[in-house]
């Protein structure tokens, strides 16, 4: 099988494109070095199949950065019979370096022009005709975005790909050492071929850059927005919830009950009050998730979270960080994963651990839903959103405490110098597919460990199976009193501790347990749980809940990007650590004051 | 002189970077390059970064960075 890469610079829609030809659904950000794994696809070309595969964006394949090294790895290592390299028209001045780089390594290939449609506002012309024949390669100029010239595109590819001759590994390994007079001949091309207005009208950029990033309004600004923003999934995502719940337990007092009525008591029970509630309260959730995720595609591809860099990076170089890991820190609040991984585009060792140690604290999507949850159990609908927006400042406060701390151990001087790319708004399409791509990570997560996380918590709290449930002579029961010297200072209702204990695997089972272990669901749940907790105990295991180790998932990543168990053990004990002392700083100081 | 000293609207020509390789490498690919104008659109609160158009690029980077930048013929 034939094998195509796609290749360009950070920020050309690369991903855009790759989702457009493959039809599948990458996550797309307007954030150098978002595609940090490597993706590939089957597609139809000409009549046969071929494999296409997506690159990190690089600016070139003489840099320094793991990004670079990747794909000049990739290159050196597998054979490529065509490359795709894509390119921002609006910035071919300095982008087309790249292609010519290509060009002298001896790879077959097209050059895509990107963002025809911005370039055509922007007052930029390019023949490219003209450029074709300098390049000696087909340029097609398209918009990945809108799918204009994709088709042209993937034409110029089929005719390519059998006629230009490919160049092996091995070839391609000692060519990768010259590139001096690269930058004169560009100079030279882009006089020849290329008109650009002396100055653009990128007014609107301008404006909005203008407020946004005004010297003292920019930060409120920017929390206010946020502010809003969660406010709005908050206000929106509450009815479609309560409909989903109505409807869960409307199948299963309709449908299941009497469906399993002949089946033992054990199974029945199993089945309904464990796997079907616990199951359920958790899938009531993602109507909050598509909504969270469609708002967070939305402020990832405009362009603002560069903002948020520059205004955040003054402040975040005092804890020793910079402005790239304030916007992993918000990346973080979809899912800390790919927030760990975006951090391969720091080149300091030191500032990427220092960085990875805070990102745990971002309160991701799982999270959101455990306190959406409580909050709407424990507090009246005005005081809900903002005590959600105090778990979000807390989730900055101990991640900044934490770099403080540890900044000394881990100093770095790595220089910061970072794109601010013009706002873009992300076309329906790409909304879609990312809502979509989100359902699709929980039901796989669903199938994976939710599942199995309240089979446990059933069992746990159903044997042995001549105690009344739940209650103490369960082995739940057992456990939590073990482990109450520890969490009774700090509030946390024996029953709660099982919840802990399984939310380690994911967050999301933190919910679904509580579903299995009070054996109610939906308002029901609520009731008794705004019966059984105040809102100070609700506060501190919210707290707790927060700030302790997010999931399975992220302490393997942990592991894996640091390549050092001692880091992800450290992180680990560290946010228990912190967790319990906040805890029980808010708890008692909240007792004492009479709460 | 270097971008430190340049005042928000000013813009003027770099004459030399002064970087080490990697660095060096990143600049140029965001466009810097010796005899381009660079224009100061912002410069953030307390010590913060600097914001600069480079042709049609808009580049953040930090004060140090900026004093790797030497310019000439301010205007």
């Amino acid at each position: 099988m034939k094998r195509i890469a796609l290749l360009g610079m950070p920020n050309t829609g690369k991903s855009t494109l790759f989702n457009r030809l493959s039809g599948a659904s990458a996550r797309v950000g307007n954030w150098p070095g978002v595609t940090v794994d490597l993706m590939s696809a089957k597609i139809l070309l000409g009549g046969h199949i071929v494999e296409l595969v997506d690159l990190p964006g690089i600016y070139d394949f003489h840099g320094f950065s793991e990004d670079e090294m990747v794909v000049r790895h990739f290159f050196e290592h597998n054979s490529v019979d065509l490359v795709f390299v894509i390119l921002n028209a609006t910035q071919i001045e300095r982008q087309l370096a790249l292609a010519l780089e290509v060009r002298d390594l001896g790879l077959p290939a097209i050059l895509l022009l990107n963002m025809e449609d911005e370039a055509r506002r922007a007052g930029i012309t390019i023949d490219t005709q003209s450029l074709s024949q300098r390049l000696q390669m087909p340029v097609v100029m398209m918009s990945a975005k809108y799918g204009d010239g994709c088709k042209l595109a993937l034409e110029k590819a089929a005719e390519a790909i059998h006629n230009l001759p490919p160049i092996t590994p091995e070839e391609l390994h000692s060519r990768l050492a010259s590139d001096d007079r690269i930058e004169n001949e560009m100079e030279s091309i882009l006089k020849s071929s290329v008109r650009i207005p002396p100055q653009l009208p990128d007014q609107l950029t301008a404006q909005i850059d203008r407020i946004v990033l005004h010297p003292w309004l920019g930060i409120p600004l920017f929390f206010g927005v946020m502010y809003l923003l969660f406010q709005f999934i908050f206000t929106f995502a509450v009815p479609f919830q309560d409909g989903l719940e109505w409807l869960l337990g409307y199948l299963r007092g309709g449908l299941f009950e009497p469906l399993l009525s002949g089946t033992p008591s054990w199974l029945h029970g199993l089945l309904l009050d464990g796997i079907y509630d616990g199951v359920g309260t958790v899938a009531a959730f993602v109507p909050v998730i598509i909504l969270f995720f469609l708002v967070m595609t939305m402020v990832e591809d405009s362009g603002y979270l560069s903002r948020a860099a520059f205004m955040m990076d003054a402040f975040m170089a005092r804890l020793g960080l910079d402005g790239r890991g304030f916007v992993m820190l918000l990346m973080g609040f979809g899912c800390n994963v790919p927030a760990l991984m975006g951090t391969r585009i720091m080149r300091s060792r030191a500032l990427r651990l220092l960085t990875m140690l805070i990102i745990p604290f971002s309160l991701c999507s799982a999270r959101l839903q455990v306190f959406i949850f409580m909050t709407t159990a424990l507090f009246s609908p005005a005081q809900a959103p903002l005590v959600l927006f105090t778990l979000y400042m807390m989730s900055f406060a101990t991640a900044f405490v934490t770099a403080v701390l540890f900044k000394g151990r881990l100093p770095s001087a790595e220089p910061f110098i970072l794109e601010l790319p013009p706002y873009r708004f992300p076309t329906l399409r790409q909304i879609w597919l990312r809502g979509w791509h989100e359902v699709g990570h929980f039901l796989r997560r669903a199938s994976k460990f939710i599942i199995a996380g309240v089979v446990m918590v059933w069992a746990l709290t159903h044997f042995p199976s001549d105690v009344p449930p739940a209650s103490s002579q369960t082995l739940a029961g057992m456990i939590s009193s073990a482990l109450s010297p520890v969490l009774s200072p700090i509030g946390i209702d024996p029953q709660l501790a099982i919840a802990l204990i399984f939310g380690f695997v994911a967050k999301e089972i933190v919910i679904g347990s509580l579903a299995v272990i009070y054996g109610l669901e939906g308002d029901a749940l609520m009731g008794l749980m705004a019966q059984r907790l105040d809102w100070v105990q609700g506060m501190s295991f919210m707290l707790f809940t927060l700030i302790y180790t997010p999931c399975l998932s992220t302490i393997a990543t942990l592991k894996s990007e640091s390549k050092s168990a001692g880091f992800a053990a450290l992180s680990v004990a560290w946010s228990l650590l912190m967790a319990w002392l906040v805890s029980f700083c808010f708890y008692q100081t909240a007792r004492l004051l009479g709460f | 002189m270097t971008l430190y000293n340049l005042d928000p609207g000013q813009s003027a020509y770099i004459c030399s970077i002064d970087a080490d390789e990697g660095l060096y490498q990143r600049m140029l690919a965001l466009g810097f390059r010796i005899g381009k104008r660079v224009e100061m659109i912002r410069r953030a609160r307390f010590s913060g970064p600097v914001h600069v158009r480079i042709g049609t690029t808009d580049v953040m980077m930090r004060l140090t960075e900026a004093q790797r930048v030497h310019i000439r013929n301010i205007s």
